[in-house]
């Protein structure tokens, strides 16, 4: 940056002309209005393309309302009419049963791995890099693939099973195989990150700890439940959380896993609530429905994550 | 700064001191898991290199083949799939989404981290709120909006929404809090800046390590989005994860057809992470620290 050394005009300093009123004026309007000239797009944004529709979604809601020829209002009919429909359970179900044999797992073996990644070794970096690499392919191709895998006549995953005697599975058939084959697919793409957020949860953890659990005796597995897990928990209370926010949402997984179906199959037997909400609003153009159907996968999160949070406080606090 | 380099040298002491040597069985765990980890996206290529008649071959392949440029050169005379428009509208939203997104998170962050006005807490409160709200819950609505604007079908549609995000002017907010000393403002200030002056001369500079990150996470982000632009984009203007979805349903046999646009679709993200790989993992790490 260039510095001007000549002295200032100085007629400026002394006695503020004309020019150097607006001057003034124009930079205690910078100071006072900038912030919130920054912060600005944010909410304009959010105004326009978040509350709006959170807001407008409660509305269509409670309306029948159709693509074409308008909409009528009728109050909370379309909820009695989904808490007794018999298809949102089967997707609620299917959710949970998707959810919690993903997520369970995963987070166990996120921790082990973690567990694994804070250890001094050679080449850090690569196996960070190593674990991390499910995470930057894209979701479609991972499910395109996982489906293959998963292939009834040519998939590898029966191929593999017939060595062990099993014999060829649908897995797009049950309920039961078609819900851990998506959980597989959202296991493989999240556990090593989750990993890698355990990893800095324990590398903040104090190393004294550790000594004077070792001159008490203490081994390292006994360490590792006694003194990592507990001291990890509001890490583990986050990343449940955000699995649960993320699992309750499923859809590109499941309904790739079905050749692009919305129904989750011919028996609906991986059909997700968010698909459920979809095929509603895009499919059947039952706006009004498909809204309903997204304001209780809302309040499904937020039941859960409330569920978990106190759930994963008790779990983890109860061994200290 | 120098509070940060005390710190650096801190924790690395610190944390050589605390460390267990890994074992042969540390190495192991973690090698079946990078193992596990890269198979599919191997196979995904072995797949792409073939004809799709290895595809009933027992025992499955394992080697890749020499059809690779074949498979690409169907998959972008494929009518249905529109595989080159996708590529082109990908690569447009998601860098597009990401240079809007860090400009102007850096811009609120800043604001949020370094400058005095009324009602900042609150504001700064409505933007975490926002970072809760599962974004699949507007999407009918959000429709709606586009329908009014004329813009579904458009590209547009999947950009503007996401110019910039409650995540992105939060995660600025919190490097900018520690990595722009205050003392390096005021002198700025005294100096006659203007606040634009500040943040693009003083600021912007000190934030390019946390920006950059931003950057990749939008990009890939905005990359993998499906949900949204499968509901209003039309099939013959698609991304890339809906083309693959079309693939997906229209060729479900057509396996090498398939997978050579998987292995295209990837190709983008896996540049990024090999040059960026460090700074990715850093970046995970330290946001998780702070959450």
């Amino acid at each position: 940056m260039a510095v001007d050394l000549r002295p200032a005009p100085a007629g400026v300093r002394a006695a503020p002309s004309g020019r150097g009123r607006i001057r003034a004026r124009l930079s205690q309007l910078d100071l006072t209005l900038s912030p919130y000239l920054y912060i600005s797009p944010f909410y304009l944004l959010f105004v326009v393309f978040g509350l709006f529709p959170l807001g407008y979604t409660f509305w269509v809601s409670l309306n029948h309302w159709e693509i074409i020829g308008g909409h009528q209002y009728i109050g909370l009919r379309n909820y009695r009419a989904l808490l007794a429909d018999d298809q949102f359970w089967n997707a609620v179900g299917n959710t949970f049963g998707m959810f919690v044999i993903a997520t369970v797992p995963q987070l166990l073996l996120a921790l082990m791995l973690a567990g694994a990644l804070n250890r001094r070794m050679r080449a850090p970096t690569l196996f960070r890099m190593g674990v991390l690499l499910p995470l930057v392919t894209s979701v479609a191709a991972v499910a395109i693939v996982f489906t293959q895998l998963y292939g009834r006549d040519y998939g590898m995953a029966n191929w593999v099973l017939h060595f062990f005697g099993v014999h060829k599975i649908d897995w797009q058939a049950n309920k039961w195989s078609s819900w851990l084959a998506v959980a597989t697919m959202v296991d493989w793409r999240w556990t090593g990150y989750n990993a890698l957020i355990f990893l800095a949860g324990m590398q903040a953890i104090p190393q004294s700890l550790y000594e004077a659990a070792a001159i008490d005796g203490a081994s390292r597995t006994r360490q590792f439940w006694r003194i990592t897990v507990p001291l990890l928990r509001p890490t583990i209370v986050f990343v449940s959380i955000v699995s649960t926010i993320g699992g309750l949402q499923l859809f590109t997984e499941p309904l790739l896993f079905n050749n692009g179906y919305m129904n989750g199959g011919s028996l609906r037997q991986s059909q997700t609530v968010a698909m459920y909400m979809f095929e509603n609003a895009f499919q059947r153009f039952q706006y009004g429905y498909g809204s309903a159907v997204a304001w209780m996968l809302f309040l499904l999160i937020l039941v859960f994550s409330l569920l978990n949070f106190l759930i994963i406080r008790r779990l983890a606090g109860g061994r200290t | 700064m120098k509070d940060v380099i005390r710190r650096r040298t801190r924790g690395a002491v610190a944390g050589s001191a605390r460390l267990w040597q890994a074992s042969p069985l540390t190495y192991a765990v973690l090698i079946v898991g990078i193992v596990l980890s890269a198979f599919p996206l191997y196979w995904m290529f072995v797949v792409a290199t073939r004809t799709n008649d290895v595809v009933g071959a027992v025992p499955p392949p394992f080697i890749a083949g020499h059809h690779l440029g074949e498979n690409v050169r169907r998959l972008f005379e494929n009518e249905q799939a529109h595989f080159a428009k996708a590529l082109v509208n990908s690569a447009i939203a998601s860098a597009v989404v990401a240079a809007s997104t860090v400009f102007f998170s850096s811009l609120a962050g800043f604001a949020f981290a370094k400058l005095r006005f009324r009602g900042r807490n609150a504001l700064l409160l409505v933007i975490v709120a926002t970072m809760m709200v599962p974004v699949q819950m507007g999407i009918i609505p959000l429709y709606m909006v586009m329908v009014h604007l004329h813009w579904t079908g458009r590209l547009q549609a999947v950009i503007v929404p996401f110019l910039v995000t409650g995540f992105g002017v939060f995660m600025m907010r919190q490097y900018a809090a520690q990595a722009v000393p205050d003392e390096l403002i005021e002198a700025a200030r005294v100096d006659g800046a203007t606040t634009f002056r500040i943040f693009w001369s003083v600021v912007l500079p000190a934030l390019r390590p946390a920006a950059s990150v931003l950057a990749l996470f939008t990009f890939m982000q905005t990359w993998n989005e499906f949900i949204w632009p499968r509901a209003v984009l039309n099939p013959d203007n698609p991304t890339v994860q809906y083309s693959l979805a079309l693939l997906n349903s229209a060729y479900f046999n057509d396996y090498t057809l398939m997978f050579a646009g998987t292995v295209i679709a990837i190709v983008p993200l896996f540049v990024v992470f090999v040059v960026f790989g460090r700074q990715i993992i850093g970046g995970i790490m330290e946001g998780a620290v702070k959450a």
